[in-house]
Parts: structure tokens; C-alpha cells; sequence
């Protein structure tokens, strides 16, 4: 299994450092220029709009996400359950039918803007689809559950005697929560935003079917190389700077949120 | 103050689920509408759900989903079964690296397996179809099914493995008359859940289907991309009750009288 995963990565790796011949077979012989072309402006445009996509839909999946999982933890057992069932069953439905409903209620003459038209309040219809607004609303949507799920798992293991001891010392409900809760549920913030960044990085299901042709983000670029524009080397170096890049964030995330807690516990 | 702050709370909480769940619902409701050009309701209708019947490429696509589906499960849930045994007897180091490879397709984004597995197939020249599918299938499943069974096993402890040798059983016999029957919700779970990521994966099979493989998701990217139309929310609308089903009728058998309660992810 492992094997099935390792060794083809590392075919990719060596892909990328090989040429595309005219009918887009590879042809064996050493280049850089797989990489070099990278640095052309355009591509430097779409591997930074791929970033602020993935930032933004981590942030809002946090903003999201925390309150719901703070809420269901503090529920009920019997309760809990249920709810978490219910934020875990759009995550078994997959992307591509989670984001074409999307398109159903924003599209023209979709649900919105038919029922804006019907009350008059709109003569024509808004431009709600194909543009990044919804394409951070469909990865928001879509990558929701794998915020929720680890930020309620640590919020659930948390010693709560802590925050009686807060509460105790007179903090108030914000102080408590502030400088006890979220700082103790960290891990899992961080594992959400792990998962949901990850994910968003190279997705391409959504800006496919959510965005326009202005908003393709790498994710589509590298399928486009694979599937229609036959040039395999390009697409594995773009694959290849895709995963450095993003397990380089990962690190440094790891990295600040380590910092912040030895701070906190010097403090 | 406090009621005050737990009532936003709590209704934060409720907005949030109906933004989950309204849109699939909406997708569900205008599978029954009669209008077929925009989103004004014209009536409930079933004629959709008959069309999709009567089209022979859906069908196809069908028996194909249904097919890689059960092969895909039944191979990564003997292997997923046997790995998950395997690590539990055997040394801690083995374990570790096995767990680090089951996290690695969680850090790098899932378009990379499914270019990672296009490229192996075509360097080792096999032909994309229904044979490289089944392979992506079980190797995106396996981890699934091992974690679930693994969990399973942990629950267990090794009490009774250890009464039953000894009262003289074999190895053979305590596996075959102890730990099979007691992990077996776990093994029927595990199946259940590879079943529903195979037949409900988009990314993966589109870098791996041959033109004769097109599965059920596929077929929906398909005719996505040509635009909205009421035979869409359909098949969507199938898929999602389909893999709704699956998935808590394995939540039932994990959790089928397991100590271990806590949710998978």
C-alpha cells in the first residue's frame, strides 16, 4: 500500500526533471526548464491566488467551524452523537455534488436570484457564480467537516477543571475562554487547519465547477497538464512545487503555533 | 448575559447546520420539479428518476460503480483486516512506520494520488480501465478499513486471545473461533465504509478511468460540466441517499456493542 503511494511520487519527482516530446510522450532527457517555467509570471499569478484561497477558506473554516464544535461539546452525550453524525455525513458526500448544488441556488437563473426576480426586487440576475467569492464559499462549505470534527475532539479531551479554576480566580467567561480554552484546544485547531489547507491546496474540483475560467487555481493547471494538454513533466514539476509548498507552510504552522505555546507557558 | 451568550451560540450552531444541509436538500427538492429551464417550482414530478432508467450509459455507469465498488471493498477489506492484525502482533517500530504511511496520503493533497497512481500505471504500460480503478480503489479504502478494525482490536484487549491458547487452541484456532467472530462488526464496517469511498470517489478515478470505465461520479462530472438540468440532481440526489445509507449503517455495526464510542476522522 505504502509502496503504491511512495514509489510513484518519486516517478514524479524524476518526471519533472524530464522533456515533453512533440505528442506529448516524455522523452528521457535532463532539463530544468520544467522549473524554470514556474517563475513565468503567470503561473507565480495562480500559485499565489491558490494561496489565498487556501488561507481564507482555513480562516473561515475556523470562524465556522470552532463555535459549532464548542457548542456541540458542550452538549449532551446522547446529543453529541447526533450532531456529530450530522456534520459528519456531508463529509461522506462527495465534493463534486456538495459544490454542484451550489450551483443550483446561485447560478442565474438559479433558486436566489429566480426568487429575488419573482419578488421584483431584482430586474436582472446577480452575478453570484464563477468568481472567487464563490469559489471560497464552495471550499469553505466542502472542507467544513474536517475543521468541526478534530477541534471538537480536543475540545472534549480538555481538563475543565482548568477553567473552574478561572473561573475561580474571577475570570471572566471571554478571559476563560480566551486564555484557557483556546489555547488548551490548539492541537486541534491546528489539525483542522492542516486538513482543510491541504485539501484546498489542490483542489480543483470546485473552482471547476464553481469557477470561472478567471479563477482557475493550481489544481486545475496541473490536471489541465495531465489530461488535456499531454505535458507530464510540466505538470509533475508544478505537482512537485505544490507539495514543497505546502508542507513547508505546514512546518512553519507548526513552527508558530509551538512558539506561541512555550510562550504561553513561560508567561 | 450567560443565557443570552449560550442562546447565540446555539443559534450560530443551528445556522451552521443548515448551511451543511440546506443546498444538498435544495439539490434533493429540485430533483422532483417539473420545470426543467429555471428554478421556479412547477410541480412534483418522478419523470427525472424514470429518464435516468431508461439511459443506457447511466446504467452502465451503474454496474461499473457497482462493480469496482464490491471488488474494491472485498480485496481492501481482507488486506485492511490482515494489516490491522499484523501490526497489532507485531513490534512497535513496525507499527509506527506503518502509521506514519497511513498519515502520508493525509499531508499531500489528494490530486497527487491520483497523479501518483496515473503515472505508475502507465510507466509499468497497463491499460486504464476497470483493473487500474479496482487498484486505485483499494489503495485509497485499505487505511480506512485497517483504522476502523484496528480499533476494533485495541477495544478487545487480549484477554480472551490469551484464555483461548490457554486452553491448548492453535493459533489458526484462536483466530478463526475468538478474534474474527469479536472484530467482525469492525471487519463488516470497515467493508461497508471501503464500499462507500469507492462509490462515491470523483478525484482519484478521474485520473485513473479508461474511456469504458466511467463510474456513477464520473458520469455526473460529465454532464455537470455541460450545465444544470433536472436529470443531474437526479443521479446526484441517488448517489447522495446511496452513500447516506452506507455510511450509518457502518456507524451501527462499529458501534455495535464497542466500548469506543468516538466518532471516526
Amino acid at each position: 500500500m505504502g509502496a503504491l503511494f511512495v514509489l510513484p511520487m518519486l516517478m514524479i519527482a524524476i518526471l519533472s526533471f524530464l522533456k515533453r516530446g512533440t505528442y506529448g510522450q516524455v522523452v528521457y532527457e535532463f532539463t530544468l526548464n520544467n522549473y524554470i517555467r514556474i517563475f513565468d509570471p503567470l503561473y507565480g499569478q495562480i500559485f499565489g491566488d491558490t494561496l489565498v484561497v487556501a488561507v481564507l477558506t482555513t480562516v473561515f473554516s475556523i470562524l465556522c467551524g470552532y463555535p459549532l464544535a464548542y457548542y456541540i461539546s458542550r452538549l449532551e452525550k446522547s446529543t453529541q452523537q447526533i450532531w456529530l453524525l450530522l456534520v459528519m455525513i456531508p463529509f461522506w458526500i462527495n465534493f463534486l455534488v456538495r459544490s454542484y448544488a451550489w450551483v443550483i441556488i446561485l447560478r442565474s437563473q438559479g433558486v436566489i436570484n429566480t426568487f429575488l426576480q419573482s419578488l421584483g426586487i431584482i430586474s436582472e440576475p446577480l452575478p453570484l457564480l464563477y468568481n472567487s467569492g464563490s469559489v471560497l464559499l464552495g471550499m469553505v462549505y466542502t472542507l467544513l467537516p474536517f475543521m468541526v470534527l478534530p477541534i471538537y475532539v480536543s475540545l472534549e479531551q480538555m481538563d475543565r477543571r482548568k477553567l473552574e479554576a478561572a473561573y475561580d480566580l474571577g475570570a471572566t467567561p471571554w478571559k476563560a475562554f480566551w486564555h484557557v480554552t483556546l489555547p488548551m484546544t490548539k492541537t486541534g485547531v491546528v489539525t483542522g487547519s492542516i486538513l482543510v489547507f491541504v485539501s484546498s491546496i489542490g483542489m480543483f474540483v470546485v473552482p471547476d465547477v464553481m469557477g470561472g475560467a478567471k479563477s482557475a487555481l493550481i489544481g486545475n493547471v496541473i490536471q489541465n497538464q495531465f489530461l488535456s494538454a499531454r505535458d507530464w513533466p510540466f505538470g509533475s514539476a508544478l505537482s512537485i512545487v505544490l507539495m514543497l509548498l505546502s508542507m513547508l507552510l505546514i512546518l512553519l504552522y507548526f513552527r508558530a503555533t509551538k512558539a506561541s505555546e512555550t510562550k504561553e507557558g513561560s508567561a | 448575559m450567560k443565557t443570552l451568550r449560550r442562546n447565540a451560540l446555539s443559534g450560530y450552531s443551528w445556522l451552521m447546520l443548515v448551511f451543511l444541509y440546506l443546498p444538498i436538500l435544495i439539490l434533493v427538492l429540485y430533483s422532483f420539479n417539473d420545470s426543467r429551464i429555471n428554478a421556479t417550482w412547477t410541480g412534483f414530478t418522478w419523470k427525472w428518476y424514470v429518464s435516468l432508467f431508461e439511459n443506457r450509459q447511466v446504467m452502465q455507469a451503474l454496474m461499473n460503480s457497482l462493480t469496482i465498488g464490491v471488488i474494491s471493498s472485498v480485496i481492501a477489506t481482507v488486506l485492511g483486516t490482515a494489516a490491522a492484525l499484523a501490526v497489532k502482533h507485531y513490534s512497535i517500530r513496525w507499527s509506527n512506520i506503518f502509521n506514519g504511511l497511513m498519515y502520508l496520503p493525509i499531508v499531500i493533497p489528494e490530486i497527487m494520488m491520483g497523479l501518483a497512481l496515473l503515472v505508475l500505471f502507465s510507466q509499468v504500460q497497463m491499460e486504464l480501465g476497470k483493473v487500474t480503478l479496482i487498484l486505485a480503489h483499494v489503495t485509497f479504502s485499505m487505511p480506512y478499513v485497517m483504522v476502523i478494525i484496528s480499533g476494533r482490536l485495541a477495544d478487545m484487549g487480549k484477554e480472551l486471545e490469551e484464555a483461548s491458547q490457554d486452553l491448548g487452541a492453535t493459533p489458526w484456532e484462536t483466530l478463526r473461533y475468538v478474534t474474527l467472530p469479536l472484530i467482525m462488526p469492525g471487519i463488516i464496517a470497515g467493508f461497508l465504509m471501503a464500499f462507500t469511498l469507492s462509490l462515491d470517489d470523483f478525484i482519484i478515478s478521474f485520473f485513473v478511468a479508461g474511456p469504458n470505465s466511467t463510474t456513477l461520479p464520473l458520469y455526473i462530472y460529465g454532464l455537470v460540466k455541460r450545465g444544470v438540468s433536472p436529470e443531474v440532481n437526479a443521479l446526484s440526489t441517488l448517489l447522495i441517499v446511496s452513500t447516506v445509507l452506507l455510511v450509518v449503517v457502518a456507524e451501527i455495526f462499529r458501534r455495535k456493542d464497542s466500548k469506543n464510542n468516538q466518532s471516526i476522522l
